[in-house]
């Protein structure tokens, strides 16, 4: 038996992400690379040890092979623990058969034993799919203040972004009265984060409860959260008022990297008492050549750049040409962009070569027709060749052979 | 050998005088070099990789920062159940006081060497940069039947003491040793990186130690250089030594050449250090940076030419930075300008302050000092 936990963590981390196209053919969600160093994953995970949160189960399903590899024992996020630290839960084989995780809900009911082993208090489940720093300590607090069921948290969204979201209303003192799950006309601009705090003896109750229902679809926003609020329970609405941002699309996760470009956007990776931690790569400094140009970028460790980069994010282990041009991107790691190459708005994802004179992508002022134009990704290990061309929208899985 | 055979030895204080402006707080092992590492990342990441599982690390004096650095040794992947990394501090028994030589300092881990299983050792000190597959010298030892193994270098004496220089045959064999404190000239000097059974370095030890001699250059390899077979295998790739500030200065402006960067880092041979967990460096809209190597953390709004800048420094907008060493989380300010200079760890330049060293000259700031 562990020792008992007044809190612990549970993160979704199964999820494929779909509308990231190529960039989760053979990784998931959590695992996409963010920020020049992070994975997504990363910010969950630290946001629970800078909460004092010591004990984490990452649920995961979809293609977990480089997901579990990169948590390892979770040493670089301070999980490495005699008691608690990071557990990674797949689903297993049981005596009645197998079975993958049907839901969200369902997959917490089928570690309702590894959460018992803890004794918890409380339980908060997260997800692998947000950018956001966030001190679940307080929500918590928030949460036994108000003696709630379930907590949720939540986040005022623009009104026209409003209806892509599952929305709530409040009432004075904080009481959720009523939901709405993505609504073509929103009338509450309150929207889940999709970060839930749990009184365990009531969510367990709960998700045996929703087990047993036939025809549940087992997910806690559609099913377990509405059973609880007809039941009555007190269930609260946390407010967040940071940065928060889904990347679950091709252009949200491109937006989301250069926002940590933007001085006037509120996530500052710098912070001491706040740190993102991540598996570091283990490179050298990055090398400035005397023919570089570098404005308004984030560069990490390994770089060589020669030639020009703007407004973009190198990974590590990038090397930059000289005479290359990238502009408005994403390099992901040890990716190659040779001499004359120029990269516009795009993603270009792990070991990818860009050959001399190739071109990625288009400005959006360039195009005839402003529909046709959107990010381009060139997947990993994709080889561009000499002056071939990748198309805005464009999601480059296979090589593309150049000129001779 | 295998290399699992081989236990290294690190003496992380050795020539702390040649570097004593940066070595005042730390010991020569834990000087910060090249943007994110200490100088003991090199000899450490070179055994590790060569499949060295224990390392001893000697310590004498100013250890706190490299103990710091070190911790449990996990980034070099020594934090093990069985061997692993053991710091090896002065004091460690009654009748041991403090090192006054390498000589002493062997007599001090007498116990650790007695009690560690491995047939070999290797020794090495933290002034040279290098990384080396000692896998090679272990080769070149059995194939050899040598004695003792050195690794050495052909060029410009360093201006160290107890420098060994050796006479060198056709067949590598080392058939004469001089040894200089202030030397001048080219000539076959010593790297330092020694490797011998361990029933023979302990032989060598009681030997001194029962006549009383103070010298592991003058008295036990000058000495024994006719009766030993001791052989010399010569360094190949980025092989420098630290023998003053002045050659700390050029040795780490050394690698804005990316051939010797090239040659000092191989993906196949990773140097490790601790981690930081900063975000990568940003460079601002109006920064220009020129021919140098800047870390994680960094933030540079500035310009910096021809400069080696680590973790967490910072350059303001409209501050110059030209031939400089920054180290980490110092902060260079709006309008200020810095020519030649070695800044240690946590220093300011205010707004608009001016300061040059010479490039035959570098100034040093110290750590934490407001100018």
């Amino acid at each position: 038996m562990a020792r008992k936990k007044e809190c612990i963590a549970m993160l979704l981390a199964g999820g494929q992400g779909s509308r990231l196209g190529i960039l989760t053919k053979n990784i998931a969600k959590p695992a996409v690379p963010y920020g020049g160093k992070y994975r997504i994953i990363d910010f969950p995970l630290s946001n629970c040890v800078n909460s004092g949160i010591d004990t984490v189960g990452v649920l995961t399903q979809y293609q977990p092979l480089e997901l579990n590899d990169y948590i390892g024992n979770g040493e670089p996020w301070d999980l490495d623990r005699t008691n608690g630290g990071v557990h990674i839960l797949s689903p297993y084989q049981q005596i009645e058969g197998t079975s993958w995780y049907k839901g969200t809900a369902n997959a917490i009911y089928q570690n309702i034993n590894f959460i018992d082993k803890y004794d918890p208090e409380y339980v908060v489940i997260l997800s692998g799919d947000h950018i956001y720093k966030m001190d679940y300590n307080k929500m918590l607090q928030y949460h036994k203040k108000k003696d709630a069921a379930c907590t949720i948290a939540m986040l005022e969204v623009p009104w026209e972004e409003a209806s892509r979201f599952g929305l709530m209303f409040v009432d004075d003192d904080g009481k959720i009265t009523a939901f709405e799950e993505k609504p073509k006309v929103p009338k509450s601009n309150k929207a889940s984060m999709g970060v839930y705090v749990f009184t365990w003896q009531k969510l367990r109750a709960y998700l045996i409860d929703d087990e047993n229902k036939e025809g549940s679809s087992n997910d806690f926003g559609k099913d377990v959260i509405p059973a609880m609020h007809e039941a009555g329970e007190k269930l609260y609405a946390y407010l967040f008022d940071g940065y928060w941002k889904d990347v679950g699309t091709i252009d949200s996760l491109w937006e989301s990297n250069l926002d940590l470009l933007n001085p006037k956007v509120d996530l500052d990776l710098n912070d001491d008492d706040w740190k993102i931690y991540s598996r570091n790569p283990i490179a050298p400094p990055h090398y400035i050549s005397p023919a570089a140009k570098i404005q308004n970028s984030l560069i990490s460790e390994g770089c060589t750049v020669e030639g020009t980069v703007d407004f973009s994010i190198l990974f590590a282990n990038v090397d930059i040409e000289e005479g290359a041009v990238v502009k408005d991107s994403i390099i992901m790691p040890g990716t190659k962009v040779k001499s004359g190459a120029v990269v516009q708005y795009a993603i270009v994802a792990e070991d990818a070569v860009i050959e001399e004179n190739a071109t990625i992508g288009e400005r959006p002022e360039a195009m005839e027709n402003l529909d046709d134009w959107g990010v381009t990704v060139v997947g990993n290990g994709v080889t561009i060749g000499k002056g071939a061309k990748a198309l805005p929208k464009e999601q480059v899985a296979e090589d593309i052979g150049g000129a001779n | 050998m295998r290399a699992n055979n081989v236990l290294g030895i690190i003496f992380s204080n050795a020539y702390d005088s040649a570097l004593s402006e940066i070595t005042s707080l730390r010991a020569m092992g834990s000087v910060p070099f090249c943007s994110r590492y200490r100088l003991i990342d090199f000899p450490l990441s070179s055994m590790v990789n060569s499949g060295i599982s224990k390392v001893g690390i000697i310590t004498k004096s100013n250890y706190q920062s490299l103990m710091d650095h070190l911790g449990t040794g996990k980034p070099w992947d020594l934090s093990r159940k069985r061997e692993g990394m053991f710091i090896l501090p002065p004091f460690h028994e009654a009748q041991t006081g403090i090192y006054k030589g390498k000589l002493s300092s062997l007599e001090g881990i007498s116990k650790f060497l007695q009690h560690s299983k491995e047939e070999y050792v290797i020794l090495s000190d933290c002034n040279v940069v290098y990384n080396i597959n000692m896998k090679k010298l272990m080769r070149f030892h059995d194939e050899k039947g040598a004695d003792i193994s050195v690794v050495y270098k052909n060029g410009k004496i360093p201006k160290l003491s107890n420098m060994m220089c050796f006479d060198i045959n056709e067949e590598s064999r080392i058939t004469g040793i001089t040894v200089h404190d202030e030397a001048e000239g080219e000539g076959n000097y010593s790297g330092n990186i020694i490797l011998m059974r361990k029933a023979l370095l302990e032989k060598l030890i009681a030997e001194a130690k029962s006549l009383n001699l103070r010298s592991l250059e003058k008295d036990v390899f000058l000495k024994n250089v006719s009766k030993l077979k001791i052989y010399g295998l010569e360094a190949e790739g980025f092989f420098e030594t630290i023998d003053s500030l002045q050659s700390y200065f050029d040795i780490s402006r050394m690698l804005l050449d990316p051939k010797n960067m090239k040659a000092l880092f191989n993906k196949d041979y990773p140097v490790y250090t601790k981690t930081r967990d900063d975000m990568p460096a940003i460079y601002g809209l109006d920064s220009d940076v020129k021919n140098s190597l800047v870390a994680d953390g960094c933030v540079i709004e500035g310009t910096v030419e021809n400069s080696i800048i680590f973790r967490g420094a910072r350059i303001a907008k409209g501050a110059v930075v030209k031939n400089c060493i920054v180290m980490q989380d110092s902060y260079i300010s709006e309008g200020a300008q810095i020519e030649n200079v070695i800044a240690d760890k946590l220093v300011v330049l205010r707004p608009n302050k001016k300061l040059a060293g010479a490039e035959t000259y570098p100034v040093y700031i110290g750590k934490d000092i407001v100018i």
